[in-house]
């Protein structure tokens, strides 16, 4: 039993603090949040040098291992610094779907060049009927000689309108199936916009879009597997990131309950406050043990990982509402208010609770 | 990072299992999982099987018959004991004053008193809590005054848990003046139970049961060899321990164990056209209660972690009392609501081994009520759960 990180996870933890430290800060995040750009690219760039970009990564595609715990390292701090450069949509979603089912050809492709920050990739699952049912696909692909004709409307798809390359599930044959397509493909209208919590996203629609079948990804009507896979893993970042969040809105609202005064004193004194704040700090403790417990799991690969991502994302997604909440009403007034970071944190936390299945829909998945 | 055992702790595993399937009374095993209350006897009786395999004692010191096991072992004990059915210890001797004997007492002390808590020859209880101290306890106003080589004590102590089985008492008294401050004002003495001045009034717990008792002192002469440490440092000792002593406090194998037992019950309590389990609404519920079980063997498992590479538990613990007493009144719950009003008759006697008559229902049935009572002391006692609050509020948050 051991529940200390390695010396490179120790290093890697300590290059992103860094960063958020130095290059990060709430007002230069807000720039690029209410700027048209969907991120800043120049930030994407140091992450490419810095080497992050590898890290969902198998060593045997580029990377630096991929272990879920190395994820959990970057996402937390990520969560703590609001990030919202794509690595989660971008590397972590589509990039590992296309490590997941990609064959050499098509990993040099696409692989290679997201992992040197030269392009930006999404993976467009969700539809308006289909809620949290990955293996509810209304879009079609039909066989037509050596292409794909696609027909269809993508929803919320995170990083969509940045994508260079869209990794799309689509129903063909009898299944579910992954085509990689440029989002340039004539056929392929997008409506861009930016989320809630600052992050980037579109609407994708497909109409009778030609794809190359040199462009499937794996075996086809087989890639629900691998899609589950890839969505526990980007569970399990998510996860992170709220742990890293909550605990940024703890500590904010720790520090700002000792200075803001009221009736003549400081209203951390106020018991009503403080074990309010103490129930904040047991949420982001059990937050962050059933965080590790998953990524453990995941990374032993042994077969309980599904419903230990569940478990955890359940049990975060509870942590998350409260936290959040209890921040902003903890600021009081000042914390309905944009300026604050506080009320940006509980936007983040309030989309993790319903990105890739809601609380609910985790514990129905826990029950089997 | 890794939540998996060396082969030497998978071993280890099997040889608790092994003996626990062989050496465990089963009369003894089905009171513990149907949550009933132990006589004395089974106590003592199941105390003396551990002490014949070497495992009485297991925080203490091997120079003192401990075994000496870190805390992942201590961990893998417990909870293949609670899964097991076997009962907890009873803390008083073996995991509150026995610490304190052998931390601060003198070696006269370590060997007049150990070997009988080691063997489980004495029953101890603890005289700390007082009326009207409640969670406050360094208000204590049991006295000491020196009167040649003895105190004099006088006051009352409370919710002494099983004082009428008792043979000594360790008790926190103001050996200062009332204005004094708690460091300097409050001594740690053992006390016999058979001295002269000392009487018992009974508590009732809620569910009919003798669980505590008011232990009276009317002028008891207690010996100064009987004072562990110097005067007027007891309270220091006791708060170290008091930090110092909480393994195993969150519970989480016996809630696991009693969780297991509740998902056994429902699914074969019918519901509708199915089972108790198939309700989504209860099952909603248990998956949540699963999970945040989960999340605290994870909690606890980190503290170990934290133990093992010598940062020592902090206020965390707190979280642990929080959480752990949180979740096993969520369990009794469960059960509460399992049983419905198959809980509602009072006939905890037919409970026993040796009753004859008629019974009423089911057994679990029964007692589910009465667990589900008594354990709302779980968030009370040990520093009430708004008490841990404040801890962490002060030692962790610095509010």
């Amino acid at each position: 039993m051991d529940f200390s990180f390695s010396e490179e996870q120790q290093l890697l933890r300590d290059s992103v603090i860094r960063f958020i430290r130095q290059d990060y800060g709430f007002d230069i995040r807000q720039k690029t949040v209410t700027s048209s750009a969907p991120f800043n690219r120049d930030y994407w760039q140091t992450f490419a040098e810095l080497g992050w970009l590898l890290v969902p990564f198998g060593e045997d595609d580029g990377g630096l291992g991929g272990s879920a715990v190395d994820i959990m390292v970057v996402m937390e701090e990520f969560g703590k610094g609001m990030v919202v450069e794509p690595l989660l949509a971008s590397a972590i979603l589509a990039g590992g779907l296309i490590a997941e089912t990609g064959s050499a050809a098509q990993k040099n492709d696409w692989l290679q060049p997201l992992m040197d920050g030269q392009l930006q990739l999404a993976f467009a699952f969700a539809e308006p009927q289909s809620r949290f049912d990955l293996a509810n696909v209304a879009t079609r692909a039909e066989a037509d000689g050596e292409h794909f004709v696609v027909r269809g409307h993508k929803t919320v798809v995170l990083n969509g309108g940045a994508a260079d390359t869209l990794v799309v599930s689509v129903r063909s044959g009898t299944g579910v199936s992954l085509l990689a397509m440029d989002s340039n493909t004539p056929g392929i209208t997008r409506n861009s916009y930016k989320t809630v919590d600052g992050h980037n996203a579109a609407e994708i629609y497909f109409d009778a879009v030609r794809v190359p079948r040199a462009n499937l990804l794996g075996v086809e009507g087989k890639a629900l597997p691998a899609i589950e896979k890839i969505i526990d893993r980007a569970t399990l970042a998510i996860c992170a990131e709220a742990v890293g969040a909550m605990e940024s809105a703890l500590q904010k609202t720790v520090e700002y309950t000792k200075t803001r005064k009221q009736f003549g004193t400081t209203i951390s004194s106020f018991q009503a406050l403080q074990h309010r704040m103490a129930d904040m700090f047991i949420e982001c403790q059990q937050a962050r043990s059933i965080l590790m417990m998953a990524a453990m799991q995941l990374d032993a690969g042994n077969g309980v990982a599904p419903r230990a991502v569940s478990a955890a994302k359940s049990r975060i997604g509870k942590a998350a509402r409260k936290v959040g909440q209890e921040a902003v009403q903890i600021h009081g007034g000042i914390g309905v208010t944009d300026e604050l970071d506080v009320a940006h944190l509980f936007k983040r936390l309030t989309s993790i609770q319903y990105l890739f299945g809601s609380t609910d829909y985790h514990t129905q998945r826990f029950i089997g | 990072m890794n939540s998996e055992y060396t082969q030497a702790e998978l071993h280890f595993r099997d040889e608790v299992r092994q003996f626990l399937r062989e050496k465990l009374p089963e009369d003894i095993r089905r009171k513990t999982l149907l949550g009933m209350h132990l006589t004395k006897d089974d106590c003592v009786r199941w105390q003396k099987i551990l002490h014949k395999q070497g495992w009485a004692a297991v925080n203490w010191p091997v120079e003192h018959g401990g075994t000496g096991w870190d805390a992942t072992r201590k961990s893998i004990f417990e909870t293949e004991c609670a899964l097991a059915g076997a009962p907890e210890v009873i803390p008083f001797g073996m995991k509150m004053v026995a610490p304190v004997i052998f931390t601060y007492g003198n070696e006269e002390q370590q060997h007049r008193f150990l070997p009988d808590i080691l063997a489980s020859n004495v029953w101890w209880c603890q005289g700390y809590s007082e009326p009207n101290a409640g969670s406050d306890l360094a208000s204590l106003k049991t006295s000491a005054y020196r009167d040649g080589d003895h105190y004099v004590v006088n006051g009352t102590k409370t919710w002494t848990t099983l004082a009428q089985h008792a043979d000594w008492i360790f008790c926190l008294v103001r050996t200062g003046g009332p204005q004094e401050k708690n460091q300097t004002a409050i001594s740690f003495l053992l006390i016999d139970m058979h001295s002269p001045g000392i009487s018992l009034s009974p508590i009732l717990t809620l569910d009919g049961y003798r669980e505590v008792n008011e232990v009276h002192f009317d002028n008891v002469r207690v010996p100064v060899e009987n004072r562990i440490g110097e005067e007027g440092h007891g309270w220091t000792y006791a708060k170290v321990l008091l930090t110092h002593e909480r393994t195993n406090i969150a519970r989480v194998a016996h809630s696991r164990c009693q969780l297991q037992r509740a998902r056994e019950l429902a699914s074969a309590t019918p519901d509708g056209s199915g089972t108790l389990m198939q309700n989504p609404v209860f099952a909603h519920k248990f998956a949540e209660i699963e999970i945040e079980l989960l999340a605290l063997e994870y909690t606890e498992l980190r503290t170990l972690d934290a133990v093992r590479t010598g940062q020592a538990p902090g206020p965390e613990s707190s979280i642990l009392k929080i959480k752990g007493t949180e979740l096993a009144q969520s369990i009794d719950e469960l059960h509460a609501e399992i049983a419905a009003c198959g809980g509602l008759p009072y006939v905890p006697w037919q409970l026993e081994d040796d009753f004859e008559g008629d019974k009423v229902g089911s057994d679990s049935a029964i007692n589910s009520w009465l667990r589900y009572f008594n354990n709302r002391k779980s968030s009370i006692y040990g520093g009430s759960n708004e008490i841990q609050k404040n801890i962490i509020c002060k030692a962790v948050l610095g509010l």
